[in-house]
């Protein structure tokens, strides 16, 4: 309450020139109002419960409540939708449509055996998403009921939850809290009831905005609100974030509404203690609700490659299909020929349409859906359900990875949608946004240059990755983020200075201007804790209170704020006391994106009117006074110096007023501040433009927007795994090229527009021939790009880098011109876009994926990414960060950019792994026991019958070989952690899918027929006629399929433990598990009644487990068919063997710690043209070592 | 202030009930595995391991195979009189059809001794013969009429057939007897089925009616007063067979014959094979521990016992002739084709 007593004589709006004090004016738009789509009337603080009865009166009722609502399903809609969403699958549909057919007299099974995976495979998925939606719900629930204070009709202002807001409703939003509903502003803890809103959520800005209420309003406080009635007439709900026609009738006045007055949901309030506003959108009304799109379902390449696998296996099943029925056909019509009976035993005379030789061509349509039916065991049914299964288990292992799990925030990774864990082992370029995700938004004030003079001894990450790259790699412990960072935002060391030994420097006045100006000149608002004294800032941006910071720490300590002053504490250095000193505040022109520059104007005590300014180098140096150039140069090339260490500079100046001339600026500016025509805005900047002339230059301050904590090892990790790292920011070129992108001897292809030629033509004004020029300019950089790659690419291991800014990209974007943009883009080595809009980052996304076709990354942390992201194969949130729009719209967030070396090297190659294995797998065993079926048919006159009992047959996916595959593709791994991290390089195999592209995938399937011939040929071979055992008898249908299932679930689940090479408990278990349970369920199945059990009553009980032969027989053949592919492995890890495999024999031999393998295993196969210390440091020994080896020889 | 106090509780709290993932093994993936890669010692251990095995399993198999004596003879075309065209109309005529054959025990040949019929492209795993049959009518009495999945062979004048079926009904019929030196050796046709198909599959009390009554006759007749479960023959012939090659147990001669010894058959040519060019053969055959006489799986064993010890001895030879460093890179992928990425 204190502090808000203590802004209470403050009219912030005074200081904002451009953006406050503007009158909300009636202009064309408001006479729409009450007109189609502008019809929306609301009834301020008229809850609709007091005026049941009068309800012409009151159509608030009518309007949405403040009830949001995400699930997919309703419980009513659930089973009919969910339905309808699993049979869209064909795989599923097939099923589904084999399921229908098993009723009829086709089936060459029971019913229910058929339909019983079907209902258990859509069961589980179903059960899948009623648990993601409910957690959907739970999320809901959480939003609708945060808690907000809403005056009751007692006249009290009381918390209720978010769902009960009503429109029409009053409330007070506290800071930092999120505003619940789209909010008139009515007032605020500040007179002039202006407030600061956060907006990150919304469009990604990270500074505040400023919004203010109607004047008329701006004096209401708590205990008003009882009797304030008013009637708004608005817009109906839209998407458009920066627009919002209304008026307010009030007190018999109407006034105009403006966005300037509008609050929006999901946005925060800063800065501010609390504010009032009236409720105008609830819920799904809402601009932010109604922008929000449904994300784009993403499906990994993996998973569509498989569909497209899917299409083979049924290819290959329909022509088993035909093939079977065309035999199947003759051989029927040949039963009975004139009358006569071939196959007397099958009547032929008397038969059903499916077995009528004189309606052969029906008879073999028919037994092709059979066949369709028994082969249908080809497709593994439960694949989309276990991947699913796997993916949701993968997941709670990315989420659960305590090494991903950020202390600061509290924030562990969480993988948003499950489906894309195996797309982030496939990664092939990364596009990163710059602000927030490669550097944490915190500035630093870390040098100056004063008076010609460079200050500041701080070292920047970047110096820090120079150093490395120079070899000196022992600041491993100096990289971690708290080093000594006593003061955010002040990371300055140099004793010519601090501790108020500026005196002794030689331009000690200067160096004493250069600090008053950063005390001054600024808007940020002290806050001075009562207890302890000291102070702290509240600023638009962190780069002013950066500044505000420094100057106090120096010994200018601005604690004071008033509506015409400001205050300073200055640290007199001779006496050691402090001086309190006050300026008279008279006007202020911020900054913006087109000024470049803020200035105020202030009157010291000594009534010098003086203009203190700072602003960009390309907007200051033109504005130097001629006597006020005397450090130019040096300054000069101090800015350089900074900006190539990556820091941001900005030019500080000041200029002395004389009484007279200002008076006449404050005619000229107070008229221009108070004129309503549409000028207004030129008319300011040209006065403003015309003060800021003939200035002093003090000198320049840098800043460092820090990288954030393990960036550059991070992005070093990962181009040493091949991936390409695209930086597409908003920021500035100068600022934008140093960020650890760029190794030493990098050559730089710039392309931009910043040329003479169309800066003249700009001023010109001729739209078209900027386009023009600007393209052909364009043109003529790409082309002169591309020869100088040519050039290079066969004399020498140079490597390149990329910069455009978005200017150009616009150009470079189109179509004629975005073929050869990205040929260049490819073959450089590192890619930086600045000045990029939200939309262009969609674009080039877009534009990388389509024409690469490989996988891209989007990783960002604002809404301004959002496009990226969704755009982009793999969208990354940073969740460290406050705003969650990035987050919403990512498929998975982590708390910071460094997470993502692991998230890729480790988890996308593991999930990469896993899944793909997995995958060729179930098409192994699917293959390995369809096709026994098939083989089996051709013993049987392609007649249907297959040769496994019913139960066999449908509980062969469920039972015996699910397990094991499942606990592959969740547990499975190649190398472990450490040493994917250790050797980057196994990163490639997923890009270069090498793991899932057609040859392991045909290998595993020719594999399966393989097994497949082997099980049935042996088996049949060894029981064809003879007695099976010592009593003579003879082994049936039923023995025969008994042995050949065995044989099949042992050999698919002992294939399994050879393809895999990571046992743990689990593994064992479920393996051998899955073996006894079969056999378990035959000596169940066997025990019931024989109605049930068919010919498989007592089979293993009576007849298989007391014989010899058959256990010889499953020996021998489960040995013979694992023999093939142990020894192709064995031939493969002989002599082609894969990247993990290597790896994989390094651990065994122990030789991990031998630099000298790890160096070959390691730095044999990297590509000369990656990005990264390690790159670098390769580059520059192998040079030398290359010069060395050469001379050996010689 | 007091918010911003109730705010710092509740940030402390917040704290304590952190989202920080419990650290376990499991969650962690990093429980302790067993990692075993094929190193040459392990490829030649493993292949050295499976010859160890198998070559003595395939020698022992090839013996038990070897123990066995088998007579094999086939007699369908020979049991047709010459002077007959029509083979068809021959064994569908209702005439004696009696043959009579004679075998040589070229070994000596311990009892049991065990007869077989051997039918040959005789497709007993047809889908529509195999489904043509009635199991709850053959097990109960009360399910007598529950004939319909035994089309065609399901009623006759409008009575049940039990039992019912194209299996059934198709019933072998040849029937065989032997004699050495002019005396009779007695057949033993009990315990040639699986006692579970007598004791729960073929009722006691479910006797054959109106068999083999219909316009066209398939195979043998029943004795109408035996109950099923007694009927062995049918009982075996019931238990289809997975291939169109198949023997199944006729009897057992529970005497020894001993080498050169003669058995007169005296068999009944009944059975149509002639229509679908089936064989039919009379086996006689001892079993040893193993079965009968097979020498598949023997030599199978043998094979692959062969196989896997000189693909040992190939890979020794490979990894001390060529040696190489499993961690050459060389030869991936990406190694392999430089302008590919």
């Amino acid at each position: 309450m204190g502090r808000g007593r203590r802004f209470k004589k403050l009219y912030l709006s005074k200081i904002y020139t451009f953006t406050c004090g503007k009158k909300s004016l009636f202009n064309d738009e408001h006479s729409q109002i009450g007109s189609v789509g502008f019809s929306r009337v609301v009834l301020v603080n008229e809850p609709a419960d007091k005026f049941e009865n009068s309800s012409e009166n009151n159509n608030n009722n009518n309007y949405a409540d403040n009830v949001v609502c995400s699930t997919k399903y309703t419980v009513a809609n659930f089973l009919p939708k969910s339905l309808f969403e699993q049979f869209r699958r064909v795989a599923n549909f097939f099923f589904l449509v084999t399921g229908v057919l098993s009723f009829t007299k086709l089936a060459p099974y029971t019913a229910v055996s058929a339909i019983l995976p079907l209902i258990v495979v859509i069961t589980a998925t179903m059960v899948k998403e009623g648990i993601e939606d409910m957690r959907r719900k739970k999320q809901d629930i959480e939003v609708n009921n945060r808690m907000v204070e809403m005056l009751k009709g007692s006249g009290t202002f009381e918390r209720t939850e978010w769902k009960n807001l009503k429109v029409g409703n009053i409330v007070k939003v506290e800071k930092d809290e999120f505003f619940p509903a789209d909010l008139l502003l009515l007032s605020s803890s500040y007179e002039d009831a202006v407030c600061y809103v956060e907006t990150m959520n919304l469009d990604g800005e990270t500074n505040l905005k400023l919004k203010q209420g109607l004047e008329i309003t701006s004096s209401l406080h708590e205990y008003d609100f009882s009797d304030f009635k008013a009637y708004i007439k608005c817009e109906d709900p839209n998407a458009n974030l920066y627009s919002f026609v209304g008026s307010m009738e009030f007190k018999e006045q109407v006034h105009a509404l403006s966005p300037q007055q509008l609050l929006l949901r999901d946005s925060k309030l800063r800065n501010t203690d609390y504010i009032f506003g009236a409720v105008i959108f609830t819920g799904h009304d809402t601009k932010v609700i109604q922008n929000s799109i449904s994300p784009p379902s993403k499906r990994s390449k993996i998973e569509r490659k498989m569909d497209k696998v899917i299409y083979v296996l049924f290819f290959i099943l329909f022509l088993m299909s035909f093939v079977g029925s065309v035999f199947f056909g003759i051989t029927t019509k040949e039963d009975l020929k004139n009358n006569v009976m071939k196959r007397w035993y099958l009547r032929p005379d008397d038969s059903t349409i499916f077995f009528d030789p004189k309606r052969a061509p029906a008879a073999a349509f028919f037994h092709c859906l059979t066949a369709l039916m028994l082969y249908s065991f080809f497709i593994p049914i439960s694949l989309y359900v276990s991947i699913e299964v796997v993916k949701v288990l993968q997941s709670i292992f990315i989420n659960q990875d305590i090494n991903m799990y950020h202390e600061e925030t509290d924030k562990p990774a969480h993988a948003v949608t499950s489906n894309l864990n195996e797309e982030l082992g496939q990664v092939h370029t990364i596009l990163s946004d710059k602000t927030g995700t490669l550097t944490c938004n915190s500035m630093e004030f870390i040098k100056c240059s004063i008076a010609g003079v460079a200050y500041g001894r701080g070292v920047t990450e970047v110096e820090k990755a120079m150093n490395r790259r120079n070899g000196l790699e022992f600041d491993d412990i100096m990289n971690s983020p708290d080093r000594k960072a006593p003061i955010k935002g002040f990371n300055f060391t140099d004793e010519r200075i601090m501790d108020g030994n500026w005196v002794n420097e030689p331009h000690a006045n200067v160096i004493r201007n250069f600090f008053r100006l950063l005390a001054i000149c600024h808007t940020a608002i002290p806050e001075v804790d009562e207890d302890t004294g000291k102070v702290s800032y509240e600023a638009e941006s962190p780069d002013e209170a950066a500044f505000v910071i420094a100057a106090k720490e120096v010994g200018f300590e601005f604690y004071k704020r008033t509506q015409t002053s400001l205050s300073i504490f200055e640290l007199d250095p001779v006496s050691q006391q402090k001086v309190k000193r006050t300026y008279t505040l008279l006007n202020v022109l911020e900054f913006n994106s087109t000024r470049k520059r803020m200035s105020v104007i202030v009157k010291d005590e000594k009534g010098r009117i003086l203009l203190l300014c700072k602003g960009a180098d390309s907007v200051m140096f033109e504005r130097l006074a001629n006597n006020g150039r005397e450090f130019e140069e040096n300054t000069l090339e101090h800015v350089h110096e900074y900006a190539d260490a990556g820091l941001r500079t900005l030019i500080l100046a000041f200029r002395e007023l004389d009484e007279q001339g200002y008076k006449e600026f404050d005619a000229k500016f107070t008229e221009a501040k108070n004129s309503i025509s549409e000028e207004r805005e030129t008319m300011i900047e040209e006065v403003s433009d015309n003060i800021e002339r003939n200035m002093v230059l003090l000198g320049a301050t840098a800043i460092e927007d820090k990288l954030q904590h393990g960036v550059p090892n991070c992005i070093d990790k990962l181009s040493q795994a091949g991936i390409k790292i695209w930086v597409l920011t908003g920021d500035k070129m100068e600022t934008a090229i140093n960020i650890g992108l760029l190794r030493e001897g990098m050559k730089q292809i710039i392309v931009h527009l910043d040329t003479p030629e169309i800066r003249s033509l700009e001023k010109g004004g001729d739209k078209t021939a900027i386009s023009r020029a600007s393209r052909d300019s364009i043109k003529h950089q790409l082309s002169q790009g591309a020869e100088q790659l040519t050039a290079a690419s066969g004399t020498s291991e140079q490597a390149f880098a990329l910069i455009i800014d978005g200017k150009s990209l616009t150009y470079a974007l189109e179509d004629d011109m975005k073929n050869s943009f990205l040929d260049l883009a490819t073959s450089c080595a590192s890619i930086i876009c600045c000045r990029v809009s939200p939309k262009q980052k969609a674009l080039v996304t877009r534009l990388v994926k389509f024409r690469t076709g490989k996988t891209t990354l989007g990783i960002g942390d604002g809404a301004n990414d959002v496009g990226m992201l969704q755009e982009a194969d793999i969208g990354i949130g940073i969740s460290g960060v406050e705003g969650m729009q990035a987050v919403m719209s990512s498929d998975v967030a982590i708390a910071q950019f460094c997470y993502l070396e692991r998230l890729l090297l480790v988890h996308g190659h593991w999930c990469y792994r896993r899944i793909s294995s997995m995958i060729c797998y179930f098409f192994y065993k699917n293959i390995t026991f369809g096709f026994t079926l098939f083989l089996f048919e051709v013993h049987a006159s392609f007649s249907g019958e297959p040769a496994y009992n019913d139960w066999f047959l449908s509980l062969y996916n469920v039972f015996f070989s699910s397990l094991p595959v499942i606990a592959l593709g969740v547990f499975d791994q190649d190398v472990s952690a450490r040493y994917c991290l250790r050797f980057p390089m196994l990163y490639r195999e997923g890009v270069e899918n090498i793991l899932f592209s057609w040859r392991p995938i045909i290998s595993w399937m020719v594999n399966g027929f393989i097994s497949s011939i082997i099980i049935f040929f042996f088996c049949s071979k060894a029981m064809e006629i003879q007695a099976f055992d010592k009593g003579g008898r003879t082994a049936g249908r039923d023995i025969l399929g008994a042995t050949m299932y065995t044989c099949v679930v042992w050999v698919v689940n002992l294939q399994m433990a050879l393809a895999i090479s990571y046992f743990t408990l689990i593994q064992h278990v479920l393996i051998w598990g899955s073996i006894v349970i079969w056999y378990v369920f035959l000596l169940a199945y066997g025990a019931m009644a024989s109605s049930f059990s068919g010919n498989a009553y007592q089979v293993f009980a009576e007849t298989l487990a007391s014989t010899p032969s058959y256990w010889l027989l499953v020996f021998f053949v489960v040995i013979t068919t694992l023999v093939p592919y142990f020894t192709f492995s064995a031939l493969q890890m002989r002599f082609f063997p894969m990247y993990h495999e290597i790896v994989q024999w390094l651990r065994h031999k122990g030789k991990t710690n031998d630099p000298e393998f790890c160096a070959m295993v390691r730095q044999s196969s990297l590509r000369p043209t990656t990005v990264g210390s390690t790159a670098r440091r390769a580059a520059k020994t192998n040079s030398l070592s290359l010069r060395g080896s050469t001379t050996d020889h010689r | 202030m007091s918010s911003a106090g109730a705010g710092s509780t509740d940030s402390t709290a917040a704290r304590r009930n952190t989202k920080r993932p419990k650290y376990s093994k499991f969650t962690q993936q990093e429980l302790p595995a067993c990692k075993p890669i094929l190193t040459p010692r392990a490829v030649i251990s493993a292949f050295l391991l499976v010859s160890v095995v198998f070559v003595p399993v395939g020698v022992a198999s090839l013996l038990a195979s070897r123990k066995v004596v088998e007579i094999v003879y086939r007699y369908d075309s020979e049991c047709i009189p010459k002077n007959v065209t029509n083979k068809v109309a021959y064994i569908q005529s209702s005439s004696d059809k009696a043959c009579s054959i004679t075998l040589n025990v070229t070994k000596r040949m311990k009892s049991p001794i065990y007869i077989y019929y051997q039918l040959d492209n005789f497709y007993q795993n047809h889908r529509r013969y195999v489904k043509s049959r009635s199991d709850e009518q053959l097990r109960e009495h009360s399910e007598e009429n529950s004939t319909s999945t035994c089309k065609p062979e399901d009623m006759v004048n409008g009575k049940a057939i039990v039992p019912c079926g194209l299996i059934a009904w198709s019933l072998f019929n040849d029937t065989y007897s032997f004699s050495v030196n002019n005396r009779n050796l007695s057949v033993n046709k009990k315990g040639i089925s699986w006692k579970s198909d007598r004791d729960h599959k073929f009722g006691k009390d479910v006797f054959p009616k109106n068999f083999q009554n219909s316009s066209i006759i398939g195979g043998a007749s029943l004795n109408e007063s035996i109950p099923l479960r007694d009927q062995e023959d049918l009982i075996v012939w019931m238990r289809t067979a997975a291939l169109p090659t198949f023997r199944k147990l006729y009897g057992k001669i529970e005497e020894d014959l001993n080498e050169g010894q003669l058995i007169n058959v005296t068999l009944k040519n009944n059975y149509n094979t002639y229509s679908f060019n089936g064989k039919k053969k009379l086996v006689l055959s001892t079993t040893t521990w193993l079965g009968g006489k097979n020498d598949f799986l023997g030599i199978a064993y043998l094979t692959v016992g062969g196989l896997c010890f000189f693909l040992a001895l190939s890979f020794t030879i490979v990894y001390f002739v060529k040696p190489r460093q499993l961690g050459d890179p060389s030869y991936l992928s990406w190694n392999r084709n430089p302008g590919g990425h």
